[in-house]
């Protein structure tokens, strides 16, 4: 007992160990792991997203294809059709895959355009200060204060209802939140040493935010952006289900949702699936979100 | 106090005109205009109705002509509900949209509050666990999910609440919407509620108030309660927005004849007007809730009263 712990202590005296340290990412990820829900969540979510991408690739039936013999079957695992069919016979196991890609590749796509505007404008507002940062953010504000799932509605009605308007404008709501915070964490990082350093040096502005400002941000917006993709899969999926966004015969859980919401007394099928696909990804998010913050937040250390 | 009420005031009139701005020259940027039909109707015609609505003069007077209605309270005729006008829908569907809404704003409010309340005073405890977890899926899992389950379990199965339908309000008809559309809330003030409360209880002052010998009960409503509802005030405003979104599909899903319902009708028809008039009432609605939540916030915080 004794001794080992003597060979701990010279092991770490002579070893590297001191010099290495731990970086934030090391313990982040250690206490992360010993979050049970957060990384049952994210081993859920890695599932999701590989069945969803490589399901539709091996199963045997096409999303779209129709089967006039099989009307609404119920779920039943000899004859291939998994999950059942919908209301004209299409597969649903596959249709339920389908549409999860439409709905992860809303929520990844448009968080990345939330975060490319939002990361740019907040370092840009904080690291700057002064008349800039009072006039940006007064953007910010006034944009806020929109309804925009309204704004989002006539934009679909207007322009047609294609998806990557749906990206676009839904990336243009949640890059808000991300500037906002974003820039709040610019501004303790302008004070700190190693910037002081970059400026003494000469380094310019542009180059400061980018390769000293920006990485550091990172740790805030990563715990911001696992709780921005179920955030935008919800308004996906809402728009779907109101009929405004993702059109047939291409789908979503929100679209297959509401065509489940309609035929749920029937067919209870139909609505269970693709709605069970979406509160299970949507709840792992968050928890892995959760556990992210916890994870990084130096207040807990 | 009144230099406070003004500030807040110049942030939200700003606020509605780019609102109103936006919404204009979204709808006129996009491409087709509203009587571009499948078949189209002779040039004359065509004319004749571009007059009508004022379609004819140059884009910046069809936008000062626009904005002077709005502000006047006027949100022009309806495309596709001949013979009525967006104030007249707005006038017959708003009564239900509201009484619907704030049901659910007070149901998320009581509830929320009181059971963010009980999770704080039994911090990690099962209770207090249980209670977020069932909060967190009241937030993960979308109101349009469950509202068919609701329907699945209490209208289809047990009988004992109607499916759908308004009834005037009739309370039966109430039930089902409003809790499906006050669950997230509910989730989101509880989580809220129970975040403040945990720091209200380990403050100086409560432990004073508790230390004097005063009955729980009578801590909690006299002392805690009160500073811990701060923050559920200022979450008031997305609530709001939050209610008013969800009432859209709600609305759909129980068939309800609120405004909700006519919004997503317009949008499914493209009826311009109407579409933008609801938003644009939606939106005035949400700011001026805004800023009365705000005064009401300055008035309750002393700290931001003395400012």
């Amino acid at each position: 007992m004794t001794t080992q712990a003597a060979q701990d202590i010279s092991d770490v005296l002579d070893g590297d160990e001191i010099v290495q340290g731990r970086s934030l990412w090391v313990d982040a990820w250690r206490r992360l792991r010993r979050n049970r829900a957060a990384v049952t969540s994210l081993v859920i979510l890695v599932f999701m997203l590989l069945l969803c991408f490589l399901g539709p690739l091996v199963a045997p039936y096409s999303f779209d294809a129709v089967d006039w013999d099989k009307v609404a079957t119920a779920p039943s695992l000899s004859d291939g059709h998994w999950f059942g069919t919908d209301s004209v016979g299409r597969d649903l196991f596959v249709r339920t895959l389908v549409g999860g890609q439409i709905s992860l590749l809303v929520g990844i796509v448009a968080t990345a355009v939330s975060l490319l505007i939002g990361t740019a404008w907040g370092a840009t507002a904080g690291y700057l200060g002064g008349r800039v940062d009072a006039v940006m953010m007064r953007v910010v504000d006034i944009l806020y204060a929109l309804p925009f799932m309204f704004l989002v509605i006539l934009l679909m009605v207007l322009f047609g209802r294609n998806i990557v308007l749906i990206f676009v404008a839904i990336g243009a709501i949640t890059w808000l939140d991300m500037a906002r915070i974003v820039r709040g964490q610019t501004l303790t990082l302008k004070g700190r040493e190693f910037v002081e350093a970059a400026q003494a040096m000469g380094v310019s502005t542009r180059n400061i935010i980018l390769r000293h400002v920006v990485p550091n941000l990172l740790g805030v917006v990563v715990v911001y952006v696992t709780l921005t993709i179920p955030r935008v899969i919800l308004v996906e999926s809402f728009l779907s289900f109101l009929g405004l966004g993702v059109q047939e015969p291409s789908t979503s859980w929100g679209a297959l949702v509401n065509e489940g919401a309609r035929e749920m007394e029937s067919s209870w099928w139909t609505l269970a699936f693709p709605a069970s696909f979406l509160a299970i990804t949507l709840f792992c998010f968050n928890f892995v979100g959760d556990g992210l913050r916890d994870a990084l937040d130096p207040k807990d250390r | 106090m009144l230099s406070f009420a003004l500030k807040r005031l110049t942030a939200a009139i700003p606020t509605l005109l780019v609102l109103i701005t936006l919404a204009f020259f979204m709808m006129r940027l996009a491409p087709g205009g509203p009587f571009d039909l499948e078949k189209p109707v002779p040039p004359e015609v065509r004319a004749n109705l571009d007059a009508a609505y004022g379609l004819d003069k140059p884009l910046l007077v069809q936008y000062a002509n626009y904005l002077g209605d709005v502000l006047q309270g006027d949100l022009g005729p309806s495309f596709q509900y001949v013979d009525y006008s967006v104030n007249e829908l707005i006038a017959q569907g708003f009564p239900v949209s509201l009484k619907l809404g704030i049901s659910a704003m007070i149901v998320a409010v009581v509830f929320g509050s009181l059971f963010g309340m009980i999770a704080a005073m039994r911090q990690n405890s099962v209770t207090d666990y249980s209670m977020m977890t069932v909060a967190m899926t009241g937030i993960s899992i979308p109101n349009f999910v469950v509202a068919p389950l609701l329907i699945l379990v209490f209208a289809v199965a047990l009988g004992w609440l109607p499916a759908g339908g308004w009834n005037n309000g009739a309370w039966p008809n109430m039930v089902l919407p409003v809790i499906a559309l006050a669950l997230p809330q509910v989730a989101y003030v509880a989580r809220i509620m129970r975040g403040s409360m945990i720091e209200v209880l380990r403050s100086n002052y409560l432990r004073t108030a508790r230390a004097k010998g005063l009955p729980m009960r009578q801590v909690m409503l006299r002392h805690a309660l009160k500073p811990a509802f701060l923050p559920v005030l200022s979450y008031l405003g997305p609530a709001t927005a939050g209610i008013i979104t969800g009432s859209v599909v709600m609305e759909q899903i129980f068939s309800i004849p609120g405004l909700g319902r006519f919004f997503v009708q317009g949008a499914l028809n493209r009826d311009y007007t109407l579409v933008l008039g609801v938003v644009i009432f939606y939106g005035a609605l949400i700011i001026v809730f805004n800023f009365l939540v705000d005064l009401l916030y300055s008035v309750l915080d002393p700290k931001v009263r003395a400012q």
